[in-house]
C-alpha cells in the first residue's frame, strides 16, 4: 500500500494481520523475522500493543491500523473512522463469576452494588448503566480471574476467545457484552488526502 | 542556569485544557493572525467582538455545541461560556442590524471553550479566526467563503492544505428519496456521524430496501476525490449532489485544485444546512478548521438571512506550519 503507515497490532491479532498485509502484497518477511524492531519503514508499517493503535491512528502517526473491536469499545472517545470488520480475532467480551449460585446477584441484591474487575473499566462501566445495575469497577492491570477467586470482586467484565481460562478457574459466563472482532480503522486526514490507497486497500480486502 | 531537573517552584495550578503563552510563541501566533487579520480586511470582513460570557439561554437558542462551563451571574441567572463564534455572531445580527441590507461580511479573533479532552492543537480554551457571511445564499456565498479561507491560508504560508467539502443536506436527501423512515434513518446518521461504517452496513443489513439501495447507502458516503465523484446522470445521488456542483462552477482553477469533495462529510454541530468543510494539512492529524451553510440559525433569533462561514484553530494552524517547516 504505496504511501500509507499501518499500525500493526502485536499479540493475539498478530499472526492474523500479517497474513492479511501478505494479501494486500506487502512484504511482511522483515516483520515475522524481528521482533524486537518497531518500525519497518520500508514497508510502512508500525507495530505496538493493541490498545496503543488508536492513539497513533487518531494523532496520524499512522494513517490506518488494525485492531481489536474491544480496544476501539474502551476507547471510543478516540476520533478515528472504523472502515471494515476484517473478521478475525473474534472473541467475546463476558460477565463472569465463579461457579454455582451467582454471587454478583447476590451482592446486588443484598448489598445494592456489585463489585466488578476489568482491564476494560470504560466498557463495564457503561454496561452496568445501560442495564440499571450499581456496580464498582475496579480496574487491574494483570489476570483478571484472580480477583474473584481471591473475594476482591463478586464478577469480572472481560475478553474471552475460547473460555479455556475460565474454566481452568472455575469461572463461568453469566452474561454476554458482545463480539469483538478486528477492525481497519483510519485517520481521519487521511482518510481525505490518501483516499486512492485507502480505497484500494478497502477494496482488495473486500475481495473474496 | 540550574537544570531544569533542579527547580522547585511554588505549584499555582491552572485549569485542565488551558495554557500560558509566552513571548517566542506569542510572535509566531501573532503573525499568523496578522496575516489573517490583513486577508479578512482585504476581503471586506469587518471584526467584531462579542462577550465570552452570554446567557446559556440565547446560546443555547443556537443550537450548537452544549456549554462545558456554566456560572450564576449576581441575579441568580445562567451564563455560559460560548463554544463558538457563529451562535454569538447570529445574536448580534439580528440585535445590532436588525435592519441593514444584507450581505454583512464579519470576522472575528476570539476564544472559544469545550469541554473536550485536551491534547496538543486541541485544549479546552481555544483560539478562533473566522468569517460569517450573513445574507448570501448558495451556491455564490459559499464559493466566497471557501475563496476567503483559501487567501487567509494562503497568506500564512501554508502549502499542502486541503478542503473536504460536502453538503450535510445530501444523507438525508438521499435517505428520504430511497424512502427510509425517519428512525431508521436517524441510526444511520449516528453511524455516519461516527464515521463508523462497519456499524453503518450493519445498520442498513437490517433494512428493508432492495439491495441496490443499501450498496448505494453504504458506498455514497465514501466517494471523496475530485469532480468526478459528483458524476453527472440522474437520480437520488445526482438530485443530492447538485448543488456541490453549483458551487464547484463558480471556483476559480486555484481553490477548486484544493478541493476534495467529500460525499460522506456530515457535522456534529446541529446548525448546518447545506455545504460543509474541513481544512486538512498533511502535517497534522485532525482538521485545522471549518465550516460550512447555517441557513436556518439566523431565523432562530429573529432575521431569517441564509448564511455561510468558517473557523480556523489558529494553534492547529500554528503546529501544521510549523510541521510543514521541518519537513522542507
Amino acid at each position: 500500500m504505496k504511501g500509507l503507515t499501518i499500525a500493526v497490532p502485536r499479540g493475539a491479532l498478530f499472526a492474523d494481520t500479517l497474513d492479511l498485509l501478505d494479501a494486500l502484497d506487502l512484504d511482511t518477511a522483515e516483520v515475522r523475522r524481528n521482533d524486537r524492531r518497531l518500525l519497518f519503514a520500508d514497508v510502512g508499517v508500525v507495530t505496538m500493543r493493541p490498545s496503543d493503535v488508536p492513539t497513533y491512528v487518531e494523532a496520524g502517526a499512522a494513517d490506518v491500523g488494525i485492531t481489536g473491536k474491544d480496544v476501539l469499545t474502551e476507547q471510543a472517545e478516540r476520533t478515528v473512522y472504523e472502515l471494515l470488520d476484517l473478521g478475525y480475532g473474534a472473541c467475546r467480551m463476558v460477565l463472569a463469576t465463579v461457579e454455582g449460585p451467582d454471587p454478583s446477584a447476590e451482592a446486588l441484591r443484598r448489598l445494592g452494588v456489585m463489585r466488578v474487575a476489568t482491564k476494560y473499566p470504560k466498557t463495564a462501566a457503561a454496561f452496568f448503566e445501560h442495564t440499571g445495575r450499581q456496580a464498582e469497577i475496579v480496574e487491574v492491570k494483570g489476570s483478571v480471574e484472580l480477583a474473584p477467586l481471591t473475594g476482591l470482586v463478586e464478577a469480572i467484565v472481560d475478553l474471552t476467545a475460547t473460555g479455556t481460562t475460565l474454566r481452568e478457574n472455575n469461572l463461568v459466563i453469566r452474561e454476554d457484552l458482545f463480539t469483538s472482532t478486528a477492525r481497519l480503522i483510519a485517520n481521519p486526514v487521511a482518510h481525505t488526502l490518501k483516499a486512492d490507497a485507502i480505497d484500494a486497500m478497502l477494496e482488495k480486502l473486500r475481495a473474496p | 542556569m540550574p537544570s531544569p531537573a533542579d527547580i522547585r517552584t511554588t505549584i499555582h495550578p491552572i485549569p485542565s485544557g488551558t495554557r500560558d503563552v509566552l513571548p517566542d510563541e506569542m510572535r509566531e501566533l501573532r503573525d499568523i493572525t496578522e496575516r489573517v487579520r490583513g486577508v479578512f480586511e482585504r476581503d471586506g470582513y469587518g471584526e467584531v467582538w462579542t462577550p465570552a460570557l452570554e446567557y446559556e439561554a440565547v446560546l443555547a437558542r443556537g443550537g450548537g455545541l452544549p456549554p462545558a462551563y456554566r456560572v450564576f451571574d449576581d441575579h441568580g441567572q445562567v451564563l455560559a461560556l460560548r463554544t463558538d463564534m457563529t451562535v454569538p455572531i447570529a445574536r448580534l445580527v439580528s440585535t445590532r442590524y436588525p435592519v441593514d441590507d444584507p450581505p454583512l461580511r464579519l470576522c472575528y479573533f476570539a476564544h472559544a471553550y469545550r469541554g473536550v479532552r485536551p491534547h496538543r492543537g486541541q485544549m479546552r480554551e481555544f483560539l478562533q479566526a473566522g468569517i460569517e457571511l450573513i445574507g448570501a445564499p448558495a451556491p455564490d456565498g459559499t464559493a466566497e467563503t471557501l475563496t476567503v479561507l483559501c487567501h487567509a491560508l494562503d497568506a500564512t504560508g501554508l502549502r499542502g492544505y486541503r478542503i473536504g467539502l460536502g453538503d450535510a443536506s445530501l444523507y438525508p436527501r438521499l435517505l428520504r428519496s430511497l424512502g427510509v423512515d425517519a428512525h431508521d434513518g436517524k441510526r444511520l446518521m449516528a453511524a455516519l456521524v461516527e464515521r463508523d461504517f462497519v456499524a453503518l452496513e450493519g445498520a442498513l443489513g437490517r433494512l428493508e430496501v432492495s439491495d441496490d439501495d443499501a450498496g448505494l447507502l453504504l458506498a455514497v458516503p465514501q466517494l471523496r476525490g475530485g469532480p468526478d465523484v459528483l458524476g453527472a446522470g440522474e437520480g437520488p445521488v445526482a438530485e443530492a449532489v447538485a448543488g456541490l456542483r453549483r458551487v464547484h462552477a463558480l471556483l476559480a482553477p486555484e481553490v477548486a485544485e484544493r478541493v476534495i469533495f467529500d460525499l460522506g462529510l456530515v457535522r456534529d454541530l446541529g446548525y448546518y444546512t447545506g455545504a460543509v468543510f474541513d481544512v486538512y494539512d498533511p502535517a497534522l492529524g485532525e482538521p485545522l478548521g471549518g465550516g460550512g451553510r447555517y441557513d436556518e440559525l439566523l431565523g432562530r433569533f429573529g432575521r431569517p438571512l441564509p448564511a455561510v462561514g468558517f473557523a480556523l484553530g489558529i494553534d492547529r494552524l500554528h503546529i501544521a506550519l510549523a510541521g510543514e517547516e521541518r519537513e522542507r
